[in-house]
């Protein structure tokens, strides 16, 4: 009895959390397609009375979303392609060659983990400012093409390779690089899928970055222009909805397909978000 | 094959990469911190002939100014009551989903991490509608309480709060799933040789689950912790700073100063001031993890 009422208790505790958890999400995708004005009503309606597509239609045909989210998906395709070749090959010396200051200098990167990435924005601006990057992808992927994170992670998965395959190819007359392109990353792959899905998300849903180097809105991500839209067409509820979905649905999407390649980066260590 | 050519192809290896970080994080680190150190403003924006050294001037006229103890206070503010919130909800989560009497969760360990992965502006979008005093659904819900209207952010005594609960829903699945895997790693003969001895549940909670948690505690107050000084997206977009300025933080202040203002040797100055405090953090906490590992 006592055994039933626990678990009562539980269950229902766990059906509020997630029913809490859930419902902004799916108040914003109902919302998203109510008419004009209706969600701004009181009491707040929980479901379209005439489901439209109009808000979606605005935002791609009016509003360059469309533009956002290429430019978006440009920038963290490109900083998750090259940021993945980079650490994977950076991870895997620190893994797997003897050298003079390796654990020093592994030691010397992990310590920058604490330093606050907005310490380096301001002369990261002025430099890109020179460079002439100011208000270009180029500007707005750089400083992602590599991670201390990533290259910790792969450093974990690769420090469990057993040496004698290495050896073993070798032995075969393979070159370095090759031992890397043959060996190591094919047995790399799903440690390589963790930390591209981390990349990707963690670039899309970045902020801060593109907010101070895109200045035209041509240029704007996903997230700077919805922040953006917000400013212009904060009592367009239902606009600002559908935005929203935009901007949310392709990571949730991805992390819904590669959830358990996702969680395995967080159980390999500290992730910095 | 000797060592030393393999020594060679580890650096070619390594090269691209530490270039990158060198170049576009090292360096730029120390750059701010000689920039706090100038005037760099816009016109030196303009031409960087018009800048000069100032000593400790920027330092000197942060803690002469109010609105820097404002948004210190406001930091403190969520640091220190999002914390600790965020991460006994997740704790608590993660103990009932660890159950054996929970059903249904792998389903609800996902829905759990939704919020986790959505983008924080969006969310922020979503909580502005929701906190609205007219017609938001959250004082729809609480008039049924004979609760409100609430002016969620636009109270100066409730709007950093409003913001706290936002920032704990979207990311208190991130700090669960960590718990729940050191939930996983405590062994079960633990628990039954304190059954055997009749040992209560609570007992056994606070005799085997939360020593055993301790690193794992430690691991993630400290990067939620970290996490919360660098408060900023939500302020931007969910009020702006306001109201009255209740709800500017640090890094918000230095966004305005640096790149509204231009005045970015001040604004990095403010950076540095963020960094001092988050390293005195860290260290804090790893001193009290070493002593507990004694």
């Amino acid at each position: 009895m006592k055994r039933r009422t626990m678990s009562l208790l539980l269950n229902s505790g766990l059906f509020l959390i997630g029913l809490t958890t859930l419902a902004p999400v799916l108040w914003m995708l109902s919302a998203s397609f109510m008419p004009s004005g209706e969600a701004g009503t009181f009491p707040p309606p929980l479901f379209p009375s005439a489901p439209t597509l109009e808000h979606y239609a605005a935002l791609t045909e009016r509003l360059s979303m469309m533009r956002y989210f290429l430019n978006s998906f440009i920038i963290a395709g490109s900083v998750t392609v090259v940021s993945t070749l980079l650490n994977s090959m950076a991870g895997f010396a620190f893994a797997k060659y003897q050298f003079a200051g390796r654990d020093r200098l592994f030691g010397a990167l992990l310590s920058g983990m604490v330093v606050p990435a907005q310490v380096t924005m301001l002369p990261l601006f002025l430099m890109m400012k020179e460079m002439g990057f100011v208000n270009t992808y180029v500007g707005a992927v750089i400083p992602g093409m590599a991670s201390i994170f990533g290259i910790f992670l792969i450093r974990q998965f690769v420090s469990a390779i057993p040496d004698s395959l290495i050896e073993a190819a070798r032995i075969d007359g393979g070159s370095e690089f090759r031992i890397y392109r043959t060996v190591i990353l094919p047995l790399c792959k799903p440690i390589l899928l963790t930390l591209a899905l981390f990349t990707f998300m963690g670039t899309w849903n970045d902020f801060m970055w593109p907010l101070i180097i895109m200045t035209d809105q041509s240029n704007y991500t996903l997230q700077v222009g919805l922040a953006n839209l917000m400013g212009e067409h904060v009592l367009d509820l239902e606009l600002m909805m559908a935005g929203s979905v935009v901007t949310i649905i392709p990571v949730l999407a991805l992390f819904l397909v590669f959830q358990k390649h996702y969680v395995r980066g967080i159980m390999v260590g500290g992730v910095k978000e | 094959m000797n060592a030393a050519p393999r020594a060679a192809a580890a650096w070619i290896f390594l090269s691209p990469a530490l270039a990158v970080i060198g170049i576009f994080f090292v360096l730029p680190v120390l750059a701010a911190f000689a920039l706090s150190f100038t005037d760099f403003d816009i016109y030196a924006l303009g031409n960087w002939d018009y800048f000069r050294f100032v000593g400790f001037q920027n330092y000197v006229r942060i803690f002469e100014t109010p609105l820097f103890w404002t948004a210190l206070r406001n930091t403190f503010y969520f640091v220190l009551a999002g914390g600790p919130l965020s991460v006994a909800v997740s704790l608590g989560t993660a103990l009932m989903l660890h159950s054996k009497l929970a059903r249904f969760r792998t389903f609800y360990r996902t829905v759990f991490f939704l919020p986790v992965v959505s983008s924080l502006i969006a969310v922020a979008i979503i909580w502005r509608y929701l906190y609205h005093p007219a017609h938001g659904l959250l004082n729809y819900a609480l008039s049924f309480a004979g609760i409100g209207p609430v002016d969620w952010l636009g109270d100066t005594a409730v709007a950093m709060p409003a913001i706290i609960v936002m920032a704990v829903w979207k990311n208190f699945g991130y700090n669960m799933l960590i718990f729940l895997a050191g939930l996983q790693n405590i062994p079960d003969d633990l628990y039954e040789a304190a059954h055997l001895d009749g040992a209560s549940g609570w007992q056994q909670f606070r005799s085997i689950t939360l020593p055993m948690l301790k690193p794992t505690t430690v691991f993630v107050v400290m990067i939620t912790v970290i996490g919360y000084f660098q408060l900023f997206a939500e302020p931007y977009v969910m009020t702006q700073g306001g109201p009255l300025n209740s709800t500017t933080s640090i890094v918000y202040l230095m966004y305005e100063q640096g790149f509204r203002w231009w005045s970015m040797g001040f604004a990095a100055a403010i950076a540095f001031v963020l960094f001092a405090i988050i390293l005195a953090f860290t260290l804090v906490q790893m001193l009290l993890q070493r002593s507990v590992k004694r």
